[in-house]
């Protein structure tokens, strides 16, 4: 069991947390003009990085989204930010 | 077994005698004796039958690394390890795989047939037809402790959370200085120890610590830990270390009392596991009488129980001959096989030098020894020592790797994990801390004794799961070189045991076999838990109910005392139908009347998560498949929420109370996942400050009066509010005051006849309740049920989401395609809509299907087929089916191919080896014209 650091709770179990996706992940707009590959890749291609990862979770218990930046190899977890802050934070569904 | 009681022992209490029975028998013992010790003072020489060979077992250790004495406690535990299990008086003991007892076992002519049944004889043999025909037969001969299924098991365990900064496993002379060292300086400490009292090795070899004695040493240690305020637990097992230092214990009940499961989390972690002695590999190594030299030393110390009057002990290291001097002291005649030459050994002993054991000779229970000279030497008792294994489990769960060490010819932990410090024997450092006691490190000094290939006799490696040399031998020739196809392939090092006494062994004869080195050969993947954990343990109390509690109604009290049936719906308990008798006929009662005159039905579960700010409109135009922001304050409007992969995750009905405030009444068994829906998408697109997400669902109940009378019944309600079409239509909301208290009247239907929602404070739900009942005598109310309410809805042909779409329906399945044509903004899931998928001219649509082949309702799941080519193709199937009391006939709805364009087309469903016909028609069965919405 993990303990995931949420920016306003502080330390938490992670069955806590709901996972929100690749950090970046930003949504293509203006759907018109959004080719199916450029869809595909919001929706389906996932990174799956083997050691840092940079991600969106949602704290279930405060309801707040927030990034984290986490090692998928060792599990330790680097920091978590508020949306908004510290650097690119969109595009979490 | 030729043990016997001297008047020694400091774990038992002689002034408590007591007695329990193994397999039969009685057997007499003291309080504070094992079930192990009571056996082996009691004369029991075999404990139990190997799992494969039914081979007589005696006792081999005396504390966790037990791998033979394993007992079912009737009314206890099956597969208790008797090392660790109190006796206590009255019990009943069975040895396992044993019929009828484990001295007399009926199945023990197996082992006579043992040279054609080597590793993996069943899995070879019993291939053809089906290993299936012959696996339980094969189950039942082998095995070990027996289930009662009668019984229920413990009723709960439990369950405790705690950190702390420093958790110390293991209470032994390194353990108990750790966690001295790390209280003094200032330090929250958890020290654990899967012994009944701190103090590990300290109870049975001699020490001198600080001045004192070992046992009053460690006396001292507890109470200075205890007096800090810290925790010392005893009986409790660290099993498993998790991520982020979180260590799992199981605690066992004292006195009948639940055991415990603790999780805790520490800062940092320090291991002090000790060391598991090993066995020396030699001809019938297994017989009853072959003891580890450090277990006959717990039992002489602890329990007062000599291990034999004529005793051999054979060992390659020094450490055994603590053992020899003490039985030398209590009488016994003891001669010590020392495989090392050049071994400097105490005086006053008897020691034949460079000299090993070939073979043990007896049946049940060892007689002589056979030395590589030649010598026999007769002994009851065969006591050894093959070198120790650092007991690693935890360190390696932590992701840590091993170093070999030729010097004390053990795997010890290599490089240092992050937060978790190995200290004492489990690193490899025998004897006590050299900070406590000058000159007191142990020299284990010891030499190689492995097994090697084409021994004459048989020579065990793993006892608890009957894996001989020869097994690995065969391994090898087979080509299962690579640890872990040994570990599978023969069963070395499987089960509870997990190779404590056996893997290094194991490995050391596949190194020799393949001329590679050790660690080379490497070790198993080791993996919680440590030992086995009851699995009520890890239940807790989280059994039945209370693993997903359900979400009950503030009106179930009522219910009840309306004789309601409940039923579990998407978490909530509800009421499927009011009244005894046949369900089907209340059913169908319930919906007749609402039809007919009018019905109050309890809706509190529908969600109601109110979006609140200035751009609450444009948020909610983007969460909607339907646009939003052009509807009226005072109004409702009916939509879709999808998916981005365009596909319909939730329908219902927005309420705009006024212009920055709505109601999003998503389904009941849908709230949590559009509150968090809601929530992502307001902090990742929206502007946080100028919208806001609150869910209002538990706080009030929503009760509804639907019919032909409703208006009636409603008029003798004084809400203060106007009922007139004009002030109140269909899809309108309007506050109202009810006693006090304010309420919201929404002109929303479910059901295709004029209803008003009124949503109040959960805690006045029941007060609106009586008088909505009350009011309704006058009209012949009746209470609608989960149950009779789908019929309804299914006669309009309203969408339970769901259960009418599959995770591939899209918004213009169901006919509504015109926000996809007109919608001006972006929406979740719009690109998706315009793909090729969703463009697909074949995809499935709602539509009603009308059985005509007069066999009554349609099975729902049925699946429409097509014959076109011969073999038959689905092209959808029945999503709701039911018997329409106002229609007087069966009505379905469906996901039907084409379905919206094939109106009044036959199609042929097929339902296990059924065939029905339906016709194809509009979704909506019952007043087309809607003019009931407004009757």
């Amino acid at each position: 069991m993990q303990l995931f650091p949420c920016p306003f709770c502080g330390p938490r179990s992670e069955s806590e947390f709901h996972f929100g996706g690749d950090a970046g992940n930003h949504r293509p707009e203006g759907f018109r003009d959004v080719t199916d590959s450029e869809w595909t890749a919001y929706l389906y291609e996932r990174n799956n990085p083997r050691g840092a990862a940079n991600e969106i979770w949602m704290h279930m218990a405060c309801g707040e989204v927030f990034r984290m930046e986490r090692d998928t190899v060792d599990h330790r977890v680097a920091q978590s930010f508020v949306l908004g802050e510290g650097g690119d934070n969109g595009g979490m569904a | 077994m030729a043990a016997w009681r001297n008047d020694g022992g400091t774990a038992i209490d002689r002034s408590q005698p007591l007695a329990f029975s193994f397999d039969g028998k009685v057997i007499e013992a003291f309080a504070g004796d094992t079930i192990a010790s009571a056996l082996l003072a009691g004369g029991v020489s075999v404990v139990g039958r190997s799992f494969k060979y039914h081979r007589p077992r005696g006792l081999w250790g005396a504390g966790v690394e037990e791998p033979n004495a394993l007992v079912d406690i009737a009314a206890g535990m099956p597969n208790t390890r008797a090392t660790q299990a109190l006796a206590a008086n009255g019990m009943a003991v069975r040895s396992v795989n044993a019929e009828p007892s484990a001295e007399k076992d009926r199945r023990a002519f197996i082992d006579a047939f043992s040279r054609f049944i080597p590793a993996a004889f069943y899995y070879k043999t019993f291939m053809f037809p089906d290993w299936h025909l012959f696996e339980p037969r094969i189950r039942e001969m082998a095995g070990l402790g027996t289930l009662d299924e009668t019984k229920t098991g413990p009723e709960f365990a439990e369950q405790v959370n705690h950190h702390c900064d420093v958790l110390v496993v293991g209470a032994g002379p390194a353990g108990l200085h750790a966690a001295r060292e790390a209280v003094r300086a200032g330090r929250r400490v958890v020290l654990c120890d899967d012994g009944r009292q701190p103090g590990g090795s300290l109870f049975y070899r001699a020490a001198t610590i600080e001045g004192k004695s070992g046992a009053e040493w460690v006396a001292d240690v507890a109470t200075e830990l205890e007096r800090a305020g810290d925790l010392v637990l005893t009986s409790a097992t660290a099993f498993g270390i998790y991520d982020h230092h979180l260590v799992g214990l199981s605690q066992k009940g004292a006195d009948g009392a639940p055991d415990r499961l603790w999780r805790i989390r520490a800062k940092s972690i320090v291991l002090a596991t000790g060391a598991i002695e090993r066995p020396l590999p030699f001809g019938n190594n297994d017989l009853p009488g072959v003891m580890s030299a450090e277990a006959a030393l717990v039992y002489l110390r602890r329990f007062g129980i000599v291990a034999g009057r004529k005793i051999v002990i054979a060992t390659n290291n020094g450490l055994a001959y603590e053992t020899a001097e003490a039985l030398v002291a209590a009488g016994a005649d003891v001669t010590v096989v020392d495989y090392r030459a050049d071994a400097s050994t105490p005086a006053g002993l008897r020691v034949l030098k460079g000299v090993s054991v070939r073979a043990a000779t007896g049946r049940n229970a060892v007689n002589a020894v056979t030395l590589s000279d030649g010598t026999v030497l007769e002994a009851d008792a065969v006591l050894v020592s093959g070198g120790f294994t650092p007991t690693v489990h935890l360190y390696c769960q932590a992701q840590g790797k091993l170093d070999w060490r030729d010097d004390i010819l053990a795997f010890v932990p290599g490089r240092p994990v992050e937060g978790v410090d190995v200290v004492g024997a489990a690193a490899g450092t025998f004897g006590l801390p050299p900070e406590l006691a000058d000159g007191m490190a142990r020299d284990l000094g010891i030499i190689a004794a492995w097994p090697k290939p084409g021994a004459k006799e048989r020579v065990w490696i793993d006892l608890q799961n009957d894996v001989t040399a020869k097994d690995v031998e065969l391994a090898v020739r087979e080509n299962f070189v690579s640890v872990e196809h040994l570990k599978r392939y023969t069963t070395l090092g499987m089960a509870t045991d997990q190779g404590k006494t056996s893997n290094v062994n194991g490995l050391a004869l596949m190194a020799e076999i393949t001329g590679r080195r050790i660690p080379d050969v490497g070790t198993t993947t080791y993996r919680p838990p440590f030992t086995p954990v009851p699995l009520a343990s890890f239940a807790g109390a989280r059994s039945g109910t209370r693993m997903n509690p359900l979400r009950r109604l503030p009106l179930e009290q009522a219910h009840r005392a309306d004789n309601a049936v409940f039923r579990e719906y998407g978490g909530w308990l509800r009421p499927a139908f009011y009244g005894a008798g046949s369900p089907e006929e209340r059913i169908q009662a319930e919906a007749r009347g609402a039809r007919e005159r009018v019905a109050l039905f309890d809706g509190s579960p529908l969600g109601k998560i109110e979006v609140i700010g200035p751009d609450a409109a444009s948020f909610l135009d983007f969460i909607y498949y339907n646009t939003m922001s052009t509807l009226a304050p005072g109004r409702c409007r009916y939509g879709f929420v999808l998916t981005e992969g365009g596909n319909v995750y939730d329908d219902g009905v927005l309420v705009r109370l006024d212009e920055n405030r709505f109601i999003v009444s998503c389904s009941s068994s849908h709230v949590a996942g559009m509150h968090a829906l809601l929530e992502e998408w307001r902090q990742d697109r929206f502007d946080r400050k100028r919208v806001f997400i609150h869910n209002a669902t538990a706080e009030m109940a929503t009760l509804t009066v639907t019919g032909p009378q409703a208006k009636a019944l409603m008029g003798t309600i004084d809400l203060g509010i106007a009922l007139d079409d004009t002030t109140l239509p269909h899809m309108a909301v309007v506050s109202g005051v009810f006693e006090g208290i304010a309420v919201r009247v929404a002109r929303i239907s479910f059901t295709g006849d004029r209803s008003y929602e009124i949503s109040v404070p959960a805690d006045h739900a029941a007060a609106l309740w009586t008088r909505l009942r009350q009011a309704g005598e006058a009209f012949g109310a009746g209470l609608l049920g989960l149950e009779a309410l789908m019929i309804l809805r299914a006669e309009k042909g309203y969408v339970v989401v769901g259960k009418d779409t599959d995770g591939t329906s899209r918004p213009m399945d169901f006919g509504l395609t015109a926000p996809l044509e007109r919608k001006k903004v972006e929406f979740i899931g719009r690109r998706s809509l315009i793909t090729e998928d969703a463009g697909r001219p074949d995809r499935r649509q709602f539509v009603g299907l009308e059985a005509i082949d007069g066999k009554g309702v349609l099975p729902t799941g049925a699946h429409g087929i097509e014959r076109g080519s011969g073999v038959p193709r689905s092209i959808g199937y029945v999503t709701s089916s039911y018997f329409s009391p106002v229609l007087q006939k069966p009505i379905a709805l469906g996901l039907i191919e084409l379905g919206l364009s094939r109106m009044g087309e036959i199609v042929e469903l097929q339902h296990l080896r059924e065939i029905r016909r339906a016709r194809v028609v509009s979704a909506c069965a019952f007043d087309r014209e809607g003019s009931r919405l407004h009757a």
